[in-house]
């Protein structure tokens, strides 16, 4: 216990050098959302698909979101005709490295590494800055390759070197309220896209363990009356 | 003829060839296990449930997995997608892989405290250790094969170990990933050890450790030999009960629990808090990127904390390795390290008690700190001597590694000298 004690002592007077963490805006997203995922189906295949690739996702695994083939491929086939494919790019990884610095990475599952408040963040992290070769930087990926794709929508940010804080300095087509919710769609969308089979599972899941506790039930009275004679 | 059994029909057919009614006899309706098993009783049969959970789970995914470098990942994710409840198979594996280790750990504590590793289940023991020994080589082998950067990162580290071995070391490291770096080659020779080697020899080791068992007959919370007190007539043990219907149907419960917790895990929360899945593995290998904190899964984190807290003697990292391996491998010596004269921790003294407790905190303590970096607590100011300067969270895990080792160095001394309590006849109903 004394040890236990001057350790704790020990604790106090050491300092803390955790890694000061990242704040990341809580994303409001919500898979069961249709509308939403599909506004952000939209945003990612007519932005995101030209430079990062989704590999592992298939066209028509959108009719999981409520759309149809033939909406799928009036609306979001560009590259080619047939909704069973995956959406792969056109640009090299070899050709994309030398033109950014950094080979755009695959987004298929990138909410399952990042994190969806991390994508939220970042996707509303970008910030001017003429230091950078494309001229923009990110706040939540410092020195990120990766250029403000939206910035039509948002307009430019400017990052105030004392507070930390963002702010608009032109504004963009959209209004802020607009692009958050935006950037919510599009965080929603690969949420859904990092495991298409989520809110299935979750609903199987029920009925599973609605089985398993009957059968929990069923054998807690199957040993009772079996073991009435051990005493 | 060779039929005994007095069966006729189809089974006496069987019995005259086979001995399919003694096997059922002398396995399950008249092996009598004592009636007193509690709680810790279940993990032995759940042990053997999850191995066949993951042989049949390991079956499917086979089908469709690609031992392939450049293919891995997405065949994966393929599982994952568009392979017909490829995402459940998968889940079920891989929250198999970490609860078969809880299942185990649980396993491994009850013989600890009922002193199951005693004259005479000695041999029990050992077969044992060395299904955990090999579980734990089944388990990291199984984990590079997403080929994700976790796999790919803890694969290096593990076998980087090998090298730290005095002279030959380094070509050691390299006959084992069978190329420069972790490769396409090591994944197959990987894949290789994990779907055939490895499970073939587990479920050899885990029939002899059955059969042992079934020789001398299990232990149970008392301690207390059952077969010294049998029925004068029937010469069947008094606190004996026949394994099957009586502890088929207990299992049965202890089954049922189990596949609840396993069920909420599969289908609510597969990925644990990123303990049974990690983030970083959903991005592919990349052998030019290495992650900011590589850590293994959560089941090797308190020998790997034991690997990080010994520091290393004349620039060499061999003693940490040696000290991890000797923290597994010193489990095998138990059954002689124990002097004690009872079997269940109900007879031991304080002394034995406590000395269990301060292993499960360290055990605990050490698997904690293995998951995280080895800074996060920050450093012990410069001005303390000896210990001034160094990370404070590999102190304690230097303090909880002796405490670890003393455990075991410690039994024959505090065993010993324990003041236990007198055994009673017969069992003790829970």
């Amino acid at each position: 216990m004394k040890i236990l004690l001057s350790f704790l002592m020990l604790l106090s007077f050491c300092v803390n050098a955790a890694s000061d963490k990242m704040h990341l805006d809580k994303a409001p997203i919500d898979l069961s959302d249709k509308q939403s995922l599909q506004r952000g189906a939209r945003i990612f295949v007519n932005y995101c698909l030209n430079c990062h690739s989704a590999n592992y996702m298939r066209y028509n695994r959108l009719m999981d979101i409520g759309l149809t083939e033939n909406s799928i491929k009036e609306n979001l086939l560009f590259t080619s005709n047939k909704v069973g494919d995956t959406m792969s790019i056109a640009m090299s990884a070899d050709d994309s490295k030398e033109w950014f610095g950094a080979s755009p990475p695959d987004l298929t599952v990138v909410a399952r590494s990042r994190g969806v408040d991390w994508i939220y963040s970042y996707m509303r992290g970008f910030y001017r800055d003429k230091t950078r070769e494309m001229g923009w930087n990110n706040k939540v990926y410092l020195n990120s390759a990766m250029p403000h794709i939206l910035w039509e929508l948002q307009g430019e940010q400017t990052l105030d070197a004392n507070s930390g804080n963002l702010s608009l300095i032109k504004p963009g087509n959209l209004t802020e309220k607009e692009y958050d919710s935006l950037a919510a769609d599009l965080t929603n969308y690969l949420a859904f896209m990092s495991e298409p089979v989520k809110l299935k599972r979750q609903k199987i899941g029920l009925y599973v363990l609605g089985f398993l506790i009957l059968l929990l039930f069923l054998s807690v009275n199957l040993k009772r009356e079996f073991w009435r004679d051990i005493k | 003829m060779a039929n005994t059994k007095n069966s006729t029909g189809v089974l006496g057919w069987i019995d005259e060839r086979f001995p399919l009614s003694s096997f059922i006899k002398n396995h399950l309706t008249e092996y009598y296990a004592p009636k007193n098993f509690n709680f810790w009783y279940f993990f032995g049969a759940l042990a053997l449930f999850v191995f066949i959970l993951q042989i049949l789970t390991g079956i499917f995914l086979t089908m469709h997995y690609k031992p392939n470098a450049a293919q891995a990942f997405a065949s994966v994710e393929y599982i994952m997608r568009d392979v017909s409840f490829g995402w459940l198979i998968r889940y079920m594996h891989s929250t198999g892989a970490s609860l078969f280790f809880v299942v185990i750990y649980m396993h491994m504590f009850r013989g600890l405290m009922y002193g199951s590793y005693q004259k005479p289940r000695e041999l029990i023991w050992l077969f044992g250790v060395s299904i955990f020994l090999l579980l734990m080589a089944e388990a990291f082998f199984g984990y590079l094969l997403p080929w994700g950067q976790m796999s790919y990162w803890g694969a290096q580290v593990i076998v980087n170990l090998f090298a730290t071995v005095p002279f030959i070391g380094p070509d050691l490291a390299e006959w084992v990933r069978g190329d420069y770096l972790v490769s396409d080659a090591t994944l197959n020779r990987f894949f290789a050890f994990h779907v055939i080697a490895l499970p073939l020899a587990l479920a050899g080791l885990i029939m002899t450790h059955l059969i042992a068992l079934h020789e001398v007959g299990s232990n149970n919370p008392d301690g207390i030999e059952i077969k010294l007190t049998k029925d004068k007539k029937t010469g069947i043990p008094l606190d004996g009960i026949p394994f099957h219907p009586y502890y088929t149907v207990k299992d049965l419960i202890g089954l049922s629990v189990f596949l609840i917790v396993f069920a909420s895990i599969v289908f609510f929360a597969p990925e644990m808090g990123g303990y049974f899945l990690e983030a970083n593995n959903f991005i592919p290998a990349n052998p030019l990127v290495t992650p900011d904190h590589i850590a293994p899964v959560w089941y090797f984190t308190p020998f790997y904390s034991i690997l990080r807290a010994v520091p290393p003697i004349l620039n060499s990292q061999f003693p940490g390795v040696a000290a991890m391996g000797l923290s597994v491998m010193i489990f095998y010596f138990v059954p002689w390290l124990d002097k004690s004269k009872v079997r269940s921790i109900r007879y031991k003294g304080i002394l034995y008690k406590k000395w269990l407790a301060s292993f499960v905190v360290s055990f605990i303590v050490l698997g904690y700190l293995g998951t995280v970096p080895s800074n996060i607590w920050g450093q012990l100011p410069s001005y303390i001597p000896l210990i001034g300067g160094i990370d404070f969270a590999t102190l304690v895990a230097r303090i909880f590694t002796i405490i670890y080792f003393l455990f075991f160095i410690l039994m024959p001394i505090y065993s010993k000298k324990d003041k236990t309590k007198p055994v009673p006849k017969r069992v003790v109903m829970p």
